[in-house]
């Protein structure tokens, strides 16, 4: 019953399924991003399968992999209580090249998902009827869930005081110390010889 | 409420009559009639309602009318974590507050940026305001925001402008807790 879907992809799509797996009732296929939004609307469209949820679309970066990003959708059909998993690869090492089909005109759903994952991972979904920037702001270089940005790479939109404005050091350690009695304080900013 | 000043001289006790310095007076009537803009962006609000609320109720210490516009208001608690979209909205909530005006950095985020420490948070507030006092605390209990409340009396009382600090509780296990003397750090960097 749960390699239903999978079996049906592989018939319909054949060697554009990449792979295929199951673990604990849950199937996932992986497919070419050539039929990403055919083997979508396949999904959605076929009586037999009916997945007719869109949960959750996201994407994963593996920094050391080709292609570097995998874009991850989550499906349920409530008519057969199924969850399906569709996976798709796309982009170079350098992070270019990250283009796949929208899933807007198969799921509405996926409006703001797409949005969110092209905002955080820099995945261009094409033919998406608005593909801005959802939760950062339009001024924001770059993608920083990805990898390769810098962890603690900020971007203000204001402009930080000086110190010689404010009179005071301005770091990222507050003036009562890296440590008030919780275990993430920021200990490791302190200076060793106990100043 | 409250009690006079010692530069507050009472003279000739059946007269009636009291003398002090005008700035005395004024800063008297000021840190007792604190008017609130609480800027409440996350999980540290559930400590300022508790702060406001009548179990804590800072309505003791004369700072209970809040006022949701800036341009009536002397104190500005920033309570939670300022994300870099937010800095401007805070920047000009400042901006747009009276002279004389206070802030209080009210818990770790808006002091410090908190364990928030990338791409999405203002390291402290004091990044792109002023700031006079520091609560700590992850969210601060309202004992240690009514310590930040006093301070604040206390620096509109003496016009002191300089940041400081509400003392977070001793460390039990290494007693790492030490306030920074940034002041005199910033001397020293500027020789």
């Amino acid at each position: 019953m749960s390699q239903l879907a999978l079996d049906k992809l592989k018939a319909k799509f054949g060697a554009a399924v990449v792979e295929t797996h199951s673990q604990f009732g849950d199937d996932t296929a992986v497919v070419e991003p050539g039929v990403w939004r055919a083997a979508a609307e396949f999904l959605r469209d076929d009586p037999a399968l009916d997945f007719n949820l869109f949960v959750d679309l996201c994407a994963v970066d593996f920094p050391k992999r080709v292609p570097r990003f995998e874009v991850v959708l989550h499906v349920y059909s409530f008519a057969r209580r199924q969850r399906v998993r569709l996976k798709t690869r796309v982009g170079d090492e350098e992070g270019e090249g990250c283009e796949v089909d929208s899933l807007v005109p198969v799921w509405t759903g996926a409006n703001w998902f797409e949005r969110e994952t092209f905002d955080m991972m820099g995945i261009v979904f094409q033919g998406h009827p608005d593909l801005r920037r959802i939760l950062l702001y339009p001024e924001f270089v770059g993608h920083p869930l990805r990898k390769d940005y810098p962890a603690q790479k900020t971007q203000p939109l204001v402009a930080y005081r000086t110190e010689e404005e404010a009179g005071t050091i301005l770091d990222k350690l507050a003036p009562f110390g890296g440590d008030e009695g919780m275990a993430f304080g920021r200990k490791f900013y302190l200076p060793k010889d106990g100043n | 409420m409250g009690e006079l000043n010692r530069s507050v001289t009472l003279e000739g006790s059946e007269s009636g009559f009291a003398t002090t310095k005008l700035d005395a007076l004024l800063n008297w009537s000021r840190k007792y009639s604190l008017f609130n803009y609480p800027f409440v962006t996350a999980c540290c609000g559930m400590e300022f309602m508790a702060v406001s609320s009548p179990r804590y109720d800072f309505a003791r210490f004369g700072a209970e009318a809040p006022r949701f516009s800036p341009r009536q208001s002397d104190l500005l608690w920033v309570v939670g974590t300022i994300s870099q979209r937010q800095a401007p909205v805070l920047r000009r909530i400042y901006e747009q507050m009276m002279a004389p005006r206070w802030v209080m950095a009210f818990g770790t985020c808006a002091s410090c940026g908190g364990f928030y420490d990338n791409y999405t948070t203002v390291p402290g507030i004091d990044k792109i305001i002023p700031t006079d006092v520091y609560v700590p605390g992850c969210p601060p209990r309202p004992e240690a925001v009514f310590d930040g409340l006093l301070l604040i009396q206390d620096k509109i009382a003496s016009g002191v402008r300089e940041p400081s600090v509400v003392k977070p509780r001793a460390d039990p296990v290494a007693g790492l807790v030490q306030i920074r003397d940034t002041k005199v750090k910033a001397k020293e960097k500027t020789k």
